[in-house]
């Protein structure tokens, strides 16, 4: 069985100016609670890789509501307009990568790879700064990986060895994250006792903690 | 029918039988509405989801790409982020639809971001618009009279020369090699009509009644 970590242990883990990816797709397998305690430790200067900047009251919208967050890496924030607010008033920076590249950087950040080289973004403001590489006569954009100190994983099934499988679309960036990221911690939104083999995602030894929430 | 479901209904004629469909936000998102009895599309969603249903008001861990609680028809398949932009970016989704700001007669497409007014972010648009086999672009012909098509973009670009269709309330315009061709025209409006709202150059040779109206 994987550590299991209580809300305290959790809050022992983070410091000010760690990189935390936060799985969920406008908060759909984002791990609220995990994010209320990330709140409550008031750490701040934390980088932010997240799919979207979710919303004001949910999801990671809450780091940027209680003024934790010094740069968001996503693909989108037009559901939360504080970080929209934060970004125009210079108080945070955010980069906006399109949805595909920034799940392959972190699929390379977590597989080893020096990058991917994806068409998307080319003759757009994306490729401003990154390297073009013309491969068997086409060209491609060299986007690098990306890896984080932390990731915290939401809509997951636990087994009792640390074994994930995903709830219906709560799939989304979060077994990805769980590869390219030093701490993978884990608010479980069901337990069961063992996962069939051919149904896991996430394979227990890319998880190092399971979130108990004391009764 | 007002202007979007004029769009929506010619949206729905152009997917054939057994297509993998992608649909953006917004007016795209009412092409379903429309489709002939039979014709079955399997529709797939970026956030992870290949045979998306209709929304739901039930109690689900299911949402689609606007985040709103959703159903998945039977063989359907749930994703990581990873599967879905390869399905996007690989050449597997046979048609998106996506909503436009901008259009030009190159194909390119403007879609995510007025500087210094409005920046949400591009999402997964840039992904679909490249690797989609047909982009369909669902927009109304002018924004509060001012031309959408034009000959260049002038806002950031998506994607450039990657729009294969552009249909309106007005019109139903193909992007071709040598510029914007005319196809069809809904019954409400004149040629010329369509042509003065229109800012970039139109090829018009064979034009027809907009199909479905």
């Amino acid at each position: 069985m994987k550590a299991e970590i209580s809300a305290k242990e959790f809050k022992n883990l983070l410091k000010d100016g760690l990189t935390i990816m936060v799985g969920g797709f406008l908060t759909n397998g984002t791990p609220e609670k995990l994010v209320d305690l990330v709140v409550e430790s008031k750490v701040k200067d934390l980088v932010i890789i997240c799919n979207d900047g979710g919303y004001e009251n949910a999801g990671v919208g809450k780091l940027f509501t209680n003024n934790q967050v010094k740069k968001l890496i996503a693909s989108h924030i037009g559901t939360n307009p504080v970080v929209g607010d934060l970004m125009q008033e210079g108080e945070i920076e955010v980069e906006l990568l399109p949805q595909g590249s920034l799940a392959e950087k972190i699929r390379a950040g977590g597989a080893g790879l020096g990058g991917i080289l994806t068409p998307t973004g080319l003759d757009t403001v994306v490729q401003n700064g990154k390297q073009i590489i013309e491969v068997q006569g086409k060209r491609y954009l060299l986007e690098e990986p990306l890896t984080a100190d932390m990731a915290l994983i939401g809509g997951a099934v636990v087994d009792k060895y640390g074994n994930l499988r995903y709830l219906q679309t709560t799939r989304n960036f979060n077994p990805i994250m769980a590869l390219a990221s030093d701490k993978v911690v884990v608010e479980p939104f069901e337990t069961v006792d063992e996962i069939d083999p051919e149904c896991v995602i996430t394979p227990y030894p890319l998880v190092d903690y399971v979130y108990r929430e004391e009764k | 029918m007002d202007e979007k479901q004029i769009i929506a209904k010619r949206i729905a004629m152009e997917l054939q039988d057994g297509n993998l469909v992608n649909l953006g936000i917004g007016i795209p998102g009412l092409v379903p509405n429309y489709l002939e009895e039979g014709k079955k599309i399997v529709f797939q969603a970026e956030n992870g989801v290949v045979g998306l249903g209709p929304l739901t008001d039930e109690d689900t861990y299911l949402v689609n790409a606007s985040g709103m609680k959703a159903t998945i028809l039977p063989g359907g398949a749930y994703i990581d982020s990873l599967l879905s932009f390869s399905l996007i970016r690989g050449g597997h989704i046979d048609v998106t639809v996506l909503g436009a700001l901008e259009v030009d007669a190159e194909g390119s497409l403007a879609s995510w971001i007025i500087p210094g007014k409005k920046v949400p972010g591009m999402g997964g648009a840039m992904d679909l618009v490249m690797g989609a086999r047909k982009v369909i672009i669902a927009t109304t012909h002018t924004n509060k009279g001012k031309p959408k098509i034009l000959s260049k973009c002038t806002l950031p670009l998506t994607a450039a020369h990657q729009v294969d269709l552009i249909v309106t309330e007005m019109a139903v315009i193909s992007v071709e090699p040598d510029g914007l061709h005319l196809l069809e025209v809904h019954p409400d409006y004149s040629v010329d009509d369509v042509v003065n709202a229109t800012e970039a150059k139109l090829i018009v040779e064979k034009v027809e009644t907009m199909k479905g109206m």
